[in-house]
């Protein structure tokens, strides 16, 4: 059963390893995956920790129903308080690790201290070992996983490891498993790297008992149905995720130039089609991977065509890449882009962020704010291709003095850099945007500034906002499970209704990120896509455990108001520049200079994204401060908190 | 004519559905050790195989097994095993040149495809068509004309070129 899988507690300084069963009355109240690691956070990291140091606690687990058939049931979760933000830090990925782990007989791993040497932690059929990684250490994100195969004689080894960027301690470095599966945001590869943790190793061959199988099996098959039918994930699937560039970029939603415009002009290079083609060209006709029992297989193998490390093999790129490495500094050129993509992946650090980051020290070198003399002659123009990739690998090796202060993000970085570095950032709680531009999209601004793990696209988007959906086809998605009959628009430019949009997104996330299952299958960017009342059916017919759509909703929201808990605590204040839920001050002050007629001159305005947030508070039951009232805590269960249960 | 199970391996994007969903049916478990089916990965090349029974004529599991408990199903073209006669020696999973064979040590049985029974349940989660039941004459008549396709393609380019260069 998925409710057999464990808990381990790993103290690396130690050595102690102890192995606990997960209480049913814990999953009843927070699931598993990202909403049970958001409990342990809370109750197992003292305030004010230091996110490098042996306090910080890192929460490493697979999603309820990882290994089972609930469709894509592949999500890793990886969580500690952030090196990036010094708020929540919290990442999720696909590939293979997560199921293998539940195989292996586990849910969750707690991993607390440091050890005194590199070590990696081998997880097999219920048993856990540290061991010796001075041979790995030093290792690309891919030459470690096949080191530790070979090491272990067993090619069927799944690993969730760090790569040079995570050892050198770059604040935004990923935790990585497969060829580019990425726990990519919040500096998650940084933790471990401080713990002197190189790789997670698991490998099992134990059964996880399906409860109804016939049942499990026949909802599968209606639950793909679904999934397949969305056009979105059809053009996904051959695509991959780089699709929405096309539509985005068209209407005015991509940041370029780091925030200077919100379109990439005369960008064929590094349109979706463009990489289709070389990955055809490359790969040939079939070239699209999944990751575990996924059908919208949105993932693209390529070699890279030319330049110095033509024929090297890769997947993605992803839109993420596309805008950090293509959209954001200017440069339009997919050769240029997939190799960053490849750098990025092999050295083990966020594309995004290091694309964000990189973009905004262009704009300050052209500024005149950083020079040849703080870039070590490195000519860091919009647009200059060799000086990106070279300065992605000055960041991840640390290496110069902007190498080295980059490497410790954006907030640091402004504050060694000095002068108005910090006013064109373009972050919020310490973590940078995605490249897509939010400022004609009030809904998709409001994700932004109040994700809680600083700005993200995949906390609480509401992605189906742009399409112009019918009223009474948003009113159907939005009043379930819980009743809604306050206003909506369709009008993405609109201000109305979309509060109850963004935390209605937010509680749909987080319960596809405690089941393991990832997002593509439920309402993100397709509007008929599964959500609450079909998770309630595949967690019965998987594990036997009986919850109604409305008690996961209730599950999502508790899980929800934890990590704001902890992020409250660790210093959140509601208008803070650098720990709150606020934007840019560019996106209320710049007008979006090129796009769609409705799109240009539009700015998010202060009074009005005010009220949001002011209604966004009031749906969550907290105060005008953003702060869980005592009401709201007592509803969720959460007055006792932290309670010590597990 | 019985049907068999082709595998279009450039096809397999690798999300390895088969080998939960075989389990599921078989042992009514998810767990990939315990799945008839198997892909074999080399990850660093982008490239997904496929494994399961070729359902041979002359089976090398059949003509080892000592005590004969594994026969052919002509019906469904299919090798099956009899666990009434089988003692579970393992001279099958021996002697299968493509690892096949595999013994379960949770069941304590050797495993192989059935096919189940003429409506493999691999197929029907196969999205992306990487695994197909077909008619055995249509296999190589597929493999055929993707082949010729190939060839006309790649005759119409080396014309073109000529043309080009005259």
């Amino acid at each position: 059963m998925p409710l057999n899988r464990k808990i381990a507690y790993i103290d690396l300084s130690t050595g102690k390893i102890e192995i606990k069963p997960i209480p049913l009355k814990i999953r009843k109240l927070f699931l598993g995956g990202r909403g049970l690691d958001a409990y342990l956070l809370y109750n197992h990291t003292e305030k004010g920790a230091d996110p490098l140091g042996p306090k910080n606690v890192l929460l490493v687990s697979a999603g309820l129903l990882d290994g089972t058939l609930a469709s894509a049931t592949s999500r890793t979760h990886v969580m500690a308080k952030s090196p990036l933000t010094g708020l929540l830090g919290s990442a999720n990925m696909g590939g293979f690790f997560g199921p293998e782990l539940s195989w292996a007989g586990f849910h969750h791993l707690v991993i607390t201290g440091k050890a005194e040497k590199p070590v990696y932690i081998w997880i097999h059929n219920g048993e856990i070992e540290i061991r010796d990684a001075a041979f790995l250490w030093g290792k690309t994100v891919t030459e470690t996983q096949w080191a530790i195969r070979k090491e272990l004689d067993d090619d069927d080894i799944k690993a969730a490891v760090i790569g040079q960027a995570g050892e050198n301690l770059v604040r935004y470095a990923n935790v990585m498993t497969g060829i580019k599966n990425s726990a990519g945001r919040t500096g998650m590869g940084c933790v471990m790297g401080s713990k002197n943790l190189k790789a997670i190793a698991a490998r099992g061959t134990m059964d996880i008992k399906i409860a109804y199988p016939k049942d499990a099996l026949e909802y599968d098959i209606r639950f793909m149905t679904q999934i397949k039918s969305a056009k979105v994930n059809q053009t996904q699937g051959t695509l991959g995720t780089p699709f929405i560039w096309g539509a985005t970029n068209s209407w005015g939603g991509i940041r370029t130039r780091n925030f200077q415009y919100n379109q990439c002009e005369y960008a064929d290079d590094i349109e979706p089609e463009r990489f289709d083609e070389i990955a055809e060209e490359t790969m040939g006709p079939y070239h699209m991977a999944s990751c575990f029992g996924c059908q919208v297989h949105c993932r693209a193998k390529y070699r890279i065509p030319s330049g110095p490390y033509a024929g090297r093999y890769d997947e993605g790129p992803e839109y993420t890449s596309q805008g950090a490495f293509g959209g954001e500094p200017d440069i339009k050129d997919a050769v240029s882009v997939l190799t960053a993509n490849h750098l990025v992946d092999q050295w083990g650090v966020d594309n995004l962020e290091i694309g964000s980051i990189i973009s905004w020290a262009m704009e300050l070198y052209e500024l005149g704010i950083l020079t040849d003399k703080e870039t070590d002659g490195l000519d860091l123009t919009f647009g200059n291709a060799d000086a990106m990739l070279e300065m992605i690998r000055r960041i991840c090796f640390r290496e110069g003095w902007l190498g080295n202060v980059l490497a410790d993000g954006g907030i640091q970085a402004s504050e060694q850099i000095g002068k108005n570095s910090f006013a064109y950032l373009i972050q919020v709680k310490g973590m940078n945007n995605l490249h897509s531009d939010e400022r004609a999209t009030p809904a998709l601004a409001l994700n932004v500034a109040t994700s809680s793990r600083g700005s993200d696209h995949l906390r609480s988007r509401p992605a189906i906002d742009l399409y112009h959906l019918p009223e009474d086809v948003l009113r159907k998605i939005y009043s379930s499970p819980v009743p809604y009959d306050g206003p909506l628009s369709s009008e993405h430019t609109s201000y109305v209704g979309k509060a109850w949009e963004v935390f209605w997104q937010e509680n749909c996330y987080m319960g596809v990120d405690c089941l393991g299952i990832c997002k593509y299958h439920t309402t993100f960017l397709g509007a008929t896509l599964p959500n609450f009342e079909d998770w309630s059916k595949v967690i019965y017919y998987n594990t036997g455990l009986e919850l109604s759509a409305k008690e996961i909703w209730d599950i999502a929201e508790r899980c929800n108001n934890l990590e704001r808990l902890f992020n409250l605590r660790e210093g959140l204040t509601r208008n803070d520049l650098k720990k709150g839920d606020m934007l840019n001050h560019r996106y209320f002050d710049e007008p979006c200079l090129r796009g769609a007629p409705e799109v240009v001159g539009v700015t998010i305005d202060r009074k009005k994204f005010k009220k949001m947030i002011d209604e966004f508070y009031e749906y969550h039951g907290w105060d005008e401060n953003g702060v869980p009232t005592p009401e709201t805590l007592k509803r969720l269960g959460l007055d006792k908190e932290p309670s010590g249960l597990i | 004519m019985a049907k068999v199970l082709m595998v279009n391996y450039e096809k397999c994007t690798g999300c390895r559905l088969c080998e939960l969903v075989c389990s599921v049916v078989h042992e009514g478990v998810s767990n990939p050790f315990r799945s008839r089916i198997k892909i074999m990965k080399w990850e660093s090349e982008g490239l997904y195989i496929p494994m399961s029974c070729q359902q041979c004529e002359d089976a090398p599991c059949m003509n080892v097994c000592p005590v004969k408990a594994i026969s052919r199903d002509e019906k469904l073209n299919m090798v099956m095993v009899d666990y009434n006669v089988c003692i579970g020696c393992r001279m099958c999973v021996t002697a299968c040149p493509f690892g096949a064979m595999s013994f379960d040590s949770v069941g304590k049985k050797v495993i192989k495809c059935d096919l189940c029974d003429g409506d493999p349940q691999c197929v029907r989660f196969c999205e992306t068509k990487a695994l197909e039941y077909v008619e055995a004459d249509q296999v190589s008549v597929r493999k055929k004309r993707d082949a010729a396709h190939r060839l006309s393609v790649a005759e119409k380019e080396g014309a073109a070129l000529q043309a080009n260069v005259v």
